[in-house]
């Protein structure tokens, strides 16, 4: 057997995963909502200042 | 003094002089929020904007419906023992720091266990846990931070929604084949021939055919339904030739591979389909914060408070008020029903039902009306009709409300696609019958080919892409439309008719003359001391434009309801308000509002409050009646017909007292005489004549917040740009014939190829893109060009 039938069905089932894969993603609703998570994103550093200012805050107290 | 902003909300601070943790603060109710903020760790919330707070609202009793199992349980998305979600609605969503102190409320209340939210929505999703705290409480922590949720009737009806994405699906199924079939039918474009080709290109062949098939029956079958049902009512729209196009292209490609005669059309026929996908994606794309299709239900109460027999309060669902209920109405609360005055002060705000801008005061055993507002504290009502055999509510019987603007409507491109179909199938018939003649074994492939190459996919997408892209400009400028095919209505309109109250009238400012004899310093002391007690309307506006004097504390002070307030200070004595309570003959030609002024019962004069308008009406009048028929609809009295003939120009018609049923009957008559009618209006009276009219476009101060159903919202800051509005529509309208001119040239193009008999696939694959690429570029660049014209 040609080595071009195992390229070919290689190809059809990585382009078929992808394909999956983006309709599990919009069945999840990944694409409902294209603005929040961008910012969500940027949340994560704020959330490790607000530690520090805690501790600030209990020093101030003592 | 030094000029402050609110720490919390950004508004003016230096008036209050209320300072907390060396910061400024406009009210009470904001430094609250400060304080909850800090005490939970949640200052971030000021580091990620400056001052995106609002001040909190008082909401005490208000939100007592929602004790009612059967109001929550209608409510909640999700309902089990541990575990209830709840999706709210909040307008004041409008920065990062909201989502990031929305998505930390678990730090405020430990029963939330997550909340998301959805910015483009302006929605938050709260899941939380019903043992240990109730929506109630849910609601009322969200009212005290500032976050109000707007709950209303049409939450209530609605029910769970679900979002619709076959859309996406349908694109995404189009695009993945049109990549995979591409790349299949490469080779073939060039290398026919060689030996490794010869081989295998029955496999190659048939992938592609596998590939096409869901594009075929899953992502084309809109256009093939479209096509049907405008063939059955005997309507050659646009579809048309695009399901033919399609279809000849499938049957075609799959007779070439089953023949062994050709390679087929795989690479176009899913290309053209992505790329009209494409075009459809890009024009639904809405604004989805905004809600276009609101009736009285968005403005009512869920729930209202009625009281029982035994004299206890309840909540009850307002659809289930009988005849002859008593309703307890508090302040600021909507009468939901016609019912009567029983007990209390009512003062009644109609201007969503009538468009007057002034609140009536009655006494009990009065009717009062649906749809009204209660501006004074609380009263009690009896029930005279339900909900849905209220005047308001009856307005949406009318047969306006219940037919499809867009259907009725040819758009430019389904009338050009009549003649353009039948040009088609005419060329098709004489290439045919030509080759007939000459050469009968091309004959049939002649046929198809005219009918593959003219598929017009480049003039399908023109409009799409020009209107999706001027939408967007336009809701940039914050002039929001409910769908592409508003601004082609748009730029057909001949007659424009405006609401007076709220529309070309500002809602915020009144402007304020004084007749009469001139006060002296003591009396307009003692006038603004008065006034300042008084809470109506007009005493906080007078209240508001008079010069700072010394404010004096007075001996007596009395507010008669419904007739004006008097006050006493040493020897004076003031009354301020009515003309008989100050002792004078009502006169008959005093139709606009005035308060009068009365010092130890000698009359001074009238302060007469007249409406202010919008910045630049008379200017944008003036540039309108060059093109335009205007006309001015009110609900209100003809008390500023002098003023307004005076600013408008002198064609402008006038008509005053006009019911919400008069103004549609107005706009039907003028359609049927061939008028093309844009009706602008703000309130709910508006509603019928919106709906009447070929483009409605709702007023609003706050877009986020009430606009009654309609074609498009206008941000009223954005009022006198409206004339720059229209003309851009009539460009967008322009920029479409042009590109359907530079289409047709490509299909003149295509169609000599297909006469004569020599339509290779590879031609077919590079005219079908090329022709809609260029018609997407073009179409951008001319609308980005006008869109920068616009301020």
């Amino acid at each position: 057997m040609s080595v071009i039938y195992v390229l070919l069905a290689i190809s059809v089932i990585v382009a078929v995963g992808f394909f999956i894969a983006f309709i599990l993603a919009v069945k999840s609703g990944q694409y409902d909502d294209s603005y929040t998570p961008s910012v969500r994103m940027l949340f994560e550093d704020e959330l490790i200042k607000d530690k520090i200012e805690k501790t600030v805050l209990t020093k101030k107290k003592d | 003094m030094e000029h402050k902003t609110c720490f919390h909300c950004g508004l003016d601070a230096t008036k209050a002089n209320i300072t907390f943790d060396n910061k400024p603060f406009c009210c009470n109710g904001c430094k609250t929020v400060y304080e909850i903020f800090t005490v939970n760790n949640l200052t971030c919330y000021y580091d990620l904007q400056t001052a995106p707070g609002a001040t909190p609202k008082e909401v005490a009793g208000k939100y007592n419906f929602l004790e009612n199992t059967k109001i929550t349980e209608k409510l909640l998305e999700f309902n089990s023992d541990n575990v209830h979600i709840v999706n709210l609605y909040i307008p004041h969503i409008h920065c990062s720091s909201c989502i990031w102190i929305l998505e930390n409320l678990n730090k405020l209340n430990k029963a939330i266990s997550a909340s998301t939210v959805n910015f483009g929505k302006k929605t938050v999703r709260i899941s939380f846990n019903p043992k240990k705290t109730t929506l109630k409480e849910l609601v009322i922590l969200l009212s005290s931070i500032g976050y109000e949720p707007y709950i209303s009737l049409e939450d209530y009806s609605v029910g769970k929604k679900k979002t619709n994405r076959s859309l996406i699906y349908k694109l995404g199924v189009a695009g993945f084949a049109f990549g995979n079939v591409m790349f299949l039918s490469f080779p073939e474009y060039f290398e026919v021939g060689e030996y490794w080709l010869e081989q295998y290109k029955h496999l190659f062949r048939w992938l592609m055919f596998s590939y096409s098939l869901p594009v075929v029956f899953y992502s084309a079958q809109d256009y093939f339904i479209s096509a049907y049902k405008g063939l059955r009512s005997k309507i050659l729209n646009i579809d048309v030739p695009i399901a033919l196009g399609a279809a000849v292209l499938f049957i075609r490609s799959t007779t070439e591979i089953i023949l062994d005669i050709g390679s087929g059309f795989f690479d176009s026929l899913t290309g053209l389909i992505f790329f009209l996908l494409v075009g459809k994606f890009f024009q639904e794309k809405t604004y989805t914060f905004l809600s276009f299709e609101r009736d009285y239900k968005s403005y009512f109460p869920i729930g209202i408070t009625k009281i029982t027999a035994e004299g206890n309060e309840t909540s009850i669902q307002v659809y289930d008020i009988k005849k002859g209920d008593r309703l307890l109405i508090r302040n600021e609360e909507l009468i939901p029903v016609d019912c009567i005055l029983i007990k209390g002060n009512a003062r009644i705000d109609y201007s969503f039902v009538t468009g007057e801008s002034k609140a009536v005061n009655k006494a009990s055993g009065d009717k009062l009306f649906a749809g009204g507002k209660q501006l004074n504290g609380t009263i009690e009502v009896d029930v005279l009709k339900s909900v849905e055999q209220s005047y308001l509510t009856q307005l949406w019987s009318n047969d306006v409300f219940k037919k499809d603007k867009a259907s009725a409507f040819t758009s430019l491109t389904n009338s050009i696609s009549k003649n353009f179909t039948i040009a088609i199938l005419l060329i098709a018939m004489v290439a045919t019958s030509y080759w007939l003649f000459v050469d009968a074994s091309k004959a049939i492939n002649v046929f198809t080919a005219v009918l593959i190459i003219a598929c017009p996919c480049a003039i399908a997408l023109s409009a799409p892409f020009t209107f999706g892209n001027v939408l967007r400009i336009l809701g940039k400028k914050k002039f929001y439309l409910k769908n592409a095919s508003v601004i082609e209505q748009l730029a057909k309109i001949n007659t424009i008719i405006f609401d007076k109250t709220g529309t070309i009238t500002s809602n915020k400012n009144t402007a304020i003359t004084y007749e009469g004899a001139t006060l002296s310093k003591d009396e307009e002391s003692l006038l603004k001391s008065t006034l300042r007690g008084s809470n109506h309307p007009l005493s906080r506006s007078l209240y508001d434009i008079l010069d700072n004097e010394n404010i004096i504390t007075l001996d007596d002070f009395k507010e008669h309801t419904g007739k004006g307030i008097e006050a006493h200070y040493k020897a004076q004595s003031i009354k301020v308000g009515a003309a008989t309570f100050v002792g004078l003959q009502p006169s008959k030609n005093s139709l606009n509002t005035a308060v009068h002024i009365s010092t130890n019962n000698n009359y001074k004069g009238k302060y007469t409050f007249y409406n202010a308008y919008r910045k630049g009406m008379s200017k944008l009048f003036n540039r309108l009646k060059k093109t335009y028929d205007l006309a001015i609809l009110s609900g209100d009295n003809e008390g500023e017909k002098n003023n307004l003939k005076k600013l408008l120009p002198s064609k402008t018609k006038l008509l005053f007292n006009q019911k919400p049923e008069d103004k549609l009957e107005y706009i039907k008559y003028h359609q049927s005489e061939g008028a093309n009618v844009l009706m602008i209006g703000d309130g709910l009276n508006d509603a019928g004549a919106l709906a009447q009219s070929n483009v409605g476009i709702a007023i609003s101060e706050n877009v986020n917040i009430f606009s009654p159903a309609c074609d498009a919202i206008l941000d009223a800051s954005k009022f006198n740009q409206l004339a720059n509005y229209l003309k851009v529509a009539k460009l967008a309208f322009s920029i479409i014939k042009w590109s359907f001119v530079l289409s047709f040239i490509y299909n003149f193009i295509g169609l000599y190829f297909a006469v004569t008999g020599q339509l290779a696939p590879v031609v077919a694959a590079i005219l079908m893109p090329l022709s809609s690429i260029s018609i997407v570029v073009f179409t951008t660049i001319c609308t980005n060009i006008i869109g920068r014209k616009l301020k």
